[in-house]
């Protein structure tokens, strides 16, 4: 028996320690937030918070989580009253299929939480982990920043380890 | 949009003019007097709202043009970029794909496959599985093997211990990866020429003679296949993604001996699927796994390998161009070839399904159709859409397939819009012209020359300097199939030889999709087209050993992650108002490929004529030169 809270609400997980924390969330729990993707910790669609911070749930077994409080996708708000990052992804209608959306939710929830004002390369360092495959990386670095509390016209994101002399640069 | 939203559009007129009639019928007046607001026949003595005119009636008539399309200039909605009703759901954790599906006493299951191809199950220790905590069954027909579990996690481990029970012998052979390209040359193939044009005057003086290539791709779900099965009373409903739930359920019925009329497909949102990904082939293995199981709801997910190895691939292409230039540096003749294995093995017959093929009674694959002109398969977009004298383009179309494939987004156009654009570059730049000028001076469709001048000055094209050593730019256009949207791209990249990485700082497109409904769907599939197309361009390959496909997860097929995405994306989507709708989904990966590659070969000096362009290759290609 393993004794977690999730989004806020004491839980009591009877299951194989092993079991990954994705599973119980999905089936045991019937929340929906969390999405299988890849089972190995490669693609992110399965990212929730674990004490504020973001890990892969798919990957992360339950008894590694006693006492501890996760946040899934359903913890930070509802479609009524969306969560100040939801609400930024709504408004930058950041999703296609939205099956990744979630992970890169969650993911972008997890850096505020530790950076409240992260740059561009802060912001696609923290969504490295996360895979789209619709192509819906500039809406989701668009609503990252407007998560971030600066949303913009224009694209112009700067890229990792980007040299000061680019700076300049056009891009 | 082509098909469903201009039927749709054309059903509301229809439904318009048949209720305004009723209303003038009803009034006693003219039908000229009416007129419609907000679904309110108005004008008459007295207003009637739609629903009063269909009272308890189903109203349905045989569609005969009695309607006329409201005046574009009257759109109150359409034409207005309006957020989509589903996102909000989506974004909050509310059920929203099969994958979200729980039925009561639902069960979990998971398929159990070969090693590769064509492998037969030679022993498997059943009793070792059956005992594991969880399991309720184990399903095996001939070389189908599956799992089932009360809980899923438990499935996972069972489908775990049954890989470990199972010894499989045989198998096919796959051909050598550096070879795959010759192979498919020399193949025994259907030969069509597609295309032909009466020779011009003028003699070349210079002549170019390339050969492209491109590798098998993957669709690569993000979130792998699944269905939910329940077979009841002799009756089967799946819950599937598949795109036809119609052809799948032949598939199916086949496949179970079961009449079409006692299997049900119900269709739920899956995870993006981009074609014929692994959708019709899970609610095959939720059918043959909810018969073994009266009674009890199914549910099959794929893991990622699942997906990764036995989907239906994008084919291997090659394509061989030709042609020549004259002193005055216009193209006078012009010979394509493409080759290419099929672009469509959809269902149809139950040997199109993994399961029908390992059943004990096994299926044999519908023979492959050679999708024909215009719209082609291989050949989507291989006749130039240029004014070009003495061209012929001829498809050869390979059908032993070597590994499965079919449908992708785009299905030939991707390859050969890279191809026909890296051409047209090669012989602009031969010809000593600009390349946007190049092809403005070939291209006699207002439409296409809009959208071509449009992404240029969008762009900056005209006075475009390189910011920095190592920056270049490229341009490429095209009209998908030809007869549906023009979409042109631009394109500033840098390249870094030590690390063989390409960063795209500007992607700038211009699209033409006809009437536009919602110009920010216009928008979120253009980018997406692009930052796909960039995928497929810069990583992208299927690897393969004899005995195996290794690329069974992501670390072994790379796509792009947010380091390589573009610092800019820029659409801009040009109204045709009254114009037919000609779709945005696949318009905006042939030209973002060649106008990658055009602008690689404006970086370095390199033109690269294989895909991908991998920094390990990069990094090769560059360090020899």
């Amino acid at each position: 028996m393993v004794a977690m809270t999730v989004n806020g609400a004491a839980v009591s997980v009877d299951a194989d320690p092993e079991t990954p924390l994705l599973y119980v969330l999905r089936n045991e729990l019937e929340l929906n937030g969390a999405k299988f993707g890849c089972g190995l910790g490669q693609c992110g669609a399965c990212t929730v918070l674990v004490d504020g911070k973001a890990a892969v749930s798919c990957i992360l077994p339950i008894a590694a989580l006693e006492g501890r409080a996760v946040t899934t996708l359903e913890g930070l708000g509802t479609a009524e009253a969306p969560g100040p990052v939801q609400a930024a992804f709504i408004e930058e209608q950041a999703a296609q299929c939205g099956y990744c959306i979630p992970g890169m939710i969650m993911r972008t929830a997890g850096l505020l939480a530790e950076t409240p004002e992260p740059n561009d390369e802060e912001i696609r360092a923290a969504l490295q982990p996360n895979l789209c495959r619709c192509g819906t990386h500039m809406r989701i670095l668009r609503a990252a920043r407007r998560a971030a509390g600066r949303p913009s016209e224009e694209d112009n994101f700067a890229f990792v380890g980007s040299r000061p002399n680019e700076e300049g640069a056009p891009s | 949009m082509e098909e469903s939203g201009s039927a749709i559009m054309n059903a509301a007129a229809e439904v318009r003019a048949i209720l305004v009639q009723r209303a003038a019928e009803r009034l006693g007046v003219e039908t000229e007097r009416l007129r419609v607001e907000d679904g309110v026949v108005v004008g008459g003595p007295e207003d009637i709202a739609y629903g009063a005119l269909v009272d308890g009636e189903t109203l349905h008539v045989r569609y005969e043009g009695r309607g006329r399309r409201a005046d574009p200039a009257s759109y109150q909605i359409m034409g207005t970029s309006f957020p989509r009703t589903d996102i909000p759901a989506k974004l909050t954790g509310a059920p929203a794909y099969v994958q979200d599906l729980r039925l009561p006493g639902m069960v979990h299951a998971r398929v159990v496959r070969p090693p590769v191809y064509g492998a037969r199950l030679a022993e498997f220790d059943r009793a070792a599985v059956e005992a594991m905590p969880g399991v309720t069954a184990v399903v095996r027909n001939g070389n189908y093997l599956a799992v089932v579990a009360s809980g899923e996690y438990q499935a996972v481990e069972a489908k775990r211990a049954a890989e470990g029970a199972a010894r499989w012998s045989g198998g096919i052979t796959l051909p050598e990866r550096s070879k795959i390209y010759d192979r498919l040359q020399a193949s025994a193939a259907e030969e069509t020429v597609i295309h032909g044009t009466d020779a011009g005057s003028g003699s070349p003086v210079k002549r170019l003679e390339v050969r492209y290539t491109r590798p098998f791709q993957m669709h690569s779900s993000i979130g792998p296949s699944c269905a939910v099965g329940l077979f009841e009373d002799g009756r089967l409903t799946i819950w599937t993604h598949t795109q036809g739930v119609y052809p799948d359920r032949k598939a199916i019925a086949e496949l179970l001996s079961m009449e079409e009329g006692a299997v049900r497909l119900i269709h739920m949102p899956g995870a993006g699927c981009y074609g014929h990904n692994g959708a019709d082939d899970a609610a095959a293995d939720a059918a043959l796994i909810a018969t073994a199981l009266p009674g009890q709801p199914v549910r099959v997910q794929w893991m990622r390998e699942d997906e990764h190895l036995w989907e239906p691939y994008g084919s291997a292409m090659v394509v061989e161009a030709n042609a020549g230039l004259s002193a005055e540096g216009k193209i006078v003749d012009w010979t394509y070839d493409v080759w290419s294995y099929p672009h469509s093995t959809r269902p149809g017959g139950a040997g199109n399904l993994i399961a029908g093929n390992l059943v004990a009674d096994p299926f044999r694959l519908t023979p492959p159709t050679n999708i024909p002109q215009p719209a082609g398969g291989g050949d989507r977009n291989a006749v130039p859409p240029y004014d070009i004298p003495g061209a012929r383009v001829t498809k050869h179309f390979v059908t032993d397939m070597t590994l499965r494939v079919s449908a992708l987004r785009g299905l030939g156009a991707f390859m050969n819009v890279f191809s026909l654009e890296s051409f047209v570059d090669e012989l602009a730049e031969a010809a000593g012209a600009d390349p946007v000028a190049f092809r403005l001076a070939m291209l006699d469709d207002p439409r296409a020359s809009d959208v071509v001048t449009a992404a240029a000055t969008d762009f900056g094209w005209d006075g475009w300097t390189a910011p920095m050593p190592g920056f270049g730019r490229g341009f490429a256009y095209a009209r998908y199939k030809n007869l549906a949207a023009y979409c042109a791209v631009a394109i500033e990249l840098q390249v870094t030889p030590e690390t063989g990485e390409i960063r795209i700082h500007r992607a700038v497109s211009s699209v033409d999709s006809g009437q536009i409904v919602n110009p920010d769907g216009v928008r979120n599939q253009i980018e997406g087209g692009i930052v796909q197309s960039a995928s497929w361009t810069l990583f992208e390959e299927v690897l393969y050993s004899s005995d195996r496909i290794e690329s069974r997860d992501w670390s072994a097929y790379p796509i792009l992650r947010f380091d390589a995405v573009p610092a800019s994306v820029r659409v801009r989507p040009i109204d045709r108002p009254g114009e037919p709708f000609l779709g945005t989904g696949e318009c905006a990966q042939g030209p973002t490929a060649a106008a990658i590659a055009n602008a690689l070969r404006n970086a370095t000096g390199v033109r690269i004529r294989d895909l991908p362009y991998s920094p390990e290759r990069l990094r090769a290609v560059l360090q020899d030169t």
